[in-house]
């Protein structure tokens, strides 16, 4: 039965499409996995609903009527809004909280035949990069330093699907990137992540953090299963004002293993004084291997690469402290009775929201605040523009970007915690993509000297979901990434 | 930037979020440490820029004023700590 968790979603779907097994058995052997689990990847496993759309997914297969994902089981990350299913946010803001509604991502998923095996662990309203700061107790990362037991973190905020799908507990699982968030934490548990382009996954259903930066990814160990996952969660949806109309095309088909004559820029601002030499090694092994290939290398600047993470840290915690503003426990979720109706909500949102999250909402408060708005908030959106600039110059003489994903490997559980900014640092490659909305992915392509893995990112045009596919592929072929992590299911 | 105590508590009263006097001057310190590192956005030139307000070329929606979806009580109740027929019940709100 462990045999079956080693599985990657194309294989499963393979395997269920020819009945050598069964979705039943499938997702049971998933199951079985999570309730062993000592990662703490998981806030909630379903195995009621999981059971149920299994059985379904195995009379559809039986009378041939089986959908594109049917039988495969995939972790949710908890921000999306499930149906029926209590979704926390990794808050306590949220307690007994039970959507009455299904986001768009996750429906589209499980028309596709997909089952729901749980809700993973995150960073509380997805604001981190460790996973630490969920009120439901940190993940750990399934990868341990060489000849050490010393817990690290996932990354995150998306830890909890990153670390579950790195130690088997689901062949896939869906996350959301507003700085880094599917992104740094594949680099970090050594899977896959891609954050599409903004617009391309409907934003209804997720709890919102920062609303002009989130967006929805899939998370898997290898580059088919996330072209896959991507096909099936992607598309145009009216209920999200800012959903793209823009045809995805097939992306299964973008995987041709050819890059011949593809530009790959180099962007040279990413070269950052402190960086391990590991990653820079990495950095240059990815060149060679996509040079290699027949991709021409060109060096390339973003001059406003070192302003992204200032910028960002104005206006995800603006968007944030406006989106959390709803949290005030009168119609839903937790409340702390006050003296009166202000001193209500005050208590409510002091005892509901952790240490950063409060930190966010007050810095966004401010920014927002009369007489500071045009020098932080309008100024950090003007220079937003400027860094999409620079992309939309680079991208007129090259075709994708290759970066670092992170500038270090997992650290341990409570380091970085003393000194926000250094936790914020952790996303110094990945928030450039999401403040100009381009597609990015994480590619495991190595390990650290203290054997833990370390990702490539590959950045595209906007819409151009495709070429970093195609790009990524090539990468993970060269890469021959097969390192697993100590801590898995079912052993070897 | 530095922020003093005063500014901190009168944050904290917009942002609706309760802070114990002691934790104000802790916080003051820890908000003007992100703030002073988000200073250096003053060092780029944004004298001809617009401000982004959408990250990809879209145009908004336009949609057929018509009712599409509702009557859906139950499901907007279901999570009210407390009720009365069809309505929510919350604290007294007017004093």
């Amino acid at each position: 039965m462990t045999a079956l968790t080693r599985l990657s979603l194309t294989e499963a779907r393979a395997g269920l499409a020819a009945k050598k097994i069964s979705a039943r058995e499938l997702v049971q052997a998933h199951l079985d996995a999570i309730e062993d689990d000592r990662l703490n990847a998981f806030i909630l496993a379903t195995p009621e609903r999981a059971l149920a759309m299994a059985e379904v997914s195995d009379r559809r297969i039986a009378t041939g009527d089986a959908r594109p994902l049917e039988g495969l089981p995939v972790g949710v990350k908890d921000l999306f809004c499930t149906e029926g299913i209590a979704t926390t946010a990794g808050s306590r803001i949220l307690e007994g909280f039970v959507p009455p509604y299904e986001s768009t991502v996750t429906a589209r998923l499980w028309n596709a035949g997909g089952v729901l095996i749980g809700k993973t662990n995150l960073d509380e309203f997805a604001m981190g990069s460790s996973t630490v700061t969920s009120y439901f107790r940190p993940t750990v990362n399934p990868w341990t330093p060489a000849g050490s037991a010393v817990p690290l973190v996932p990354g995150g905020s998306s830890g909890g699907s990153t670390a579950a799908v790195a130690a088997r507990l689901c062949p896939a699982a869906i996350g959301t990137d507003t700085g880094g968030s599917i992104r740094q934490p594949a680099a970090f548990c050594g899977v896959v992540g891609m954050k599409p382009t903004y617009g391309r996954c409907s934003r209804f259903g997720i709890v919102a953090f920062a609303s002009s930066l989130d967006q929805a990814g899939p998370i898997t160990r290898t580059v088919a299963d996330c072209a896959l996952l991507l096909q099936h969660m992607a598309g145009y949806d009216p209920q999200d004002s800012t959903s793209a109309d823009r045809p995805l095309g097939d992306l299964a088909a973008a995987l041709t293993g050819d890059v011949r004559g593809l530009r790959v820029g180099i962007p040279q601002e990413y070269r950052l004084d402190g960086t391990p030499p590991e990653i820079a090694a990495l950095w240059q092994q990815g060149i060679d291997w996509l040079k290699a290939a027949g991709c021409t290398i060109a060096e390339v600047s973003l001059p406003h690469t070192r302003y992204a993470l200032p910028a960002y840290y104005i206006v995800a915690p603006a968007e944030a402290s406006s989106n959390l503003a709803r949290y005030d426990g009168m119609r839903f979720g937790l409340r702390v009775e006050g003296e009166d109706l202000l001193d209500t909500y005050a208590r409510t949102r002091a005892a509901g929201f952790g240490q950063e999250v409060r930190r966010r909402v007050m810095i966004g408060t401010y920014v927002l605040s009369a007489g500071y708005r045009d020098a932080y908030y309008i100024k950090a959106q003007k220079v937003r523009t400027r860094i999409l600039q620079d992309f939309e110059r680079v991208f007129e003489k090259v075709d994708v970007l290759l970066t670092p994903t992170t500038p270090n490997a997992a650290f341990r559980i409570g380091e970085k915690m003393d000194d926000p900014i250094q936790m914020y640092l952790n996303d110094v490659f990945t928030v450039p993509a999401n403040l100009a909305g381009l597609p990015g992915i994480s590619v495991p392509a190595g390990l650290s000297a203290d054997g833990l893995p370390l990702g490539l990112q590959l950045i595209g045009r906007p819409f151009d979901e495709a070429t970093v596919l195609r790009a990524a592929g090539v990468l993970e072929e060269a890469a021959g990434f097969d390192a697993l992590p100590p801590r898995r299911a079912g052993g070897a | 930037m530095s922020l003093d105590e005063a500014t901190v508590a009168r944050i904290a009263s917009l942002a609706r979020i309760d802070v114990p006097q002691e934790e104000l001057a802790p916080l003051a310190g820890e908000l003007s440490h992100i703030l002073g590192w988000i200073e250096q956005l003053g060092e780029v030139d944004t004298d001809d820029v617009a401000p982004m307000t959408s990250v990809v070329a879209m145009r908004l929606a336009w949609r057929d004023d018509r009712v599409t979806d509702g009557d859906k009580a139950e499901a907007i109740l279901a999570n009210a700590p407390a009720r009365q027929g069809d309505y929510f019940v919350v604290p007294r709100v007017v004093e």
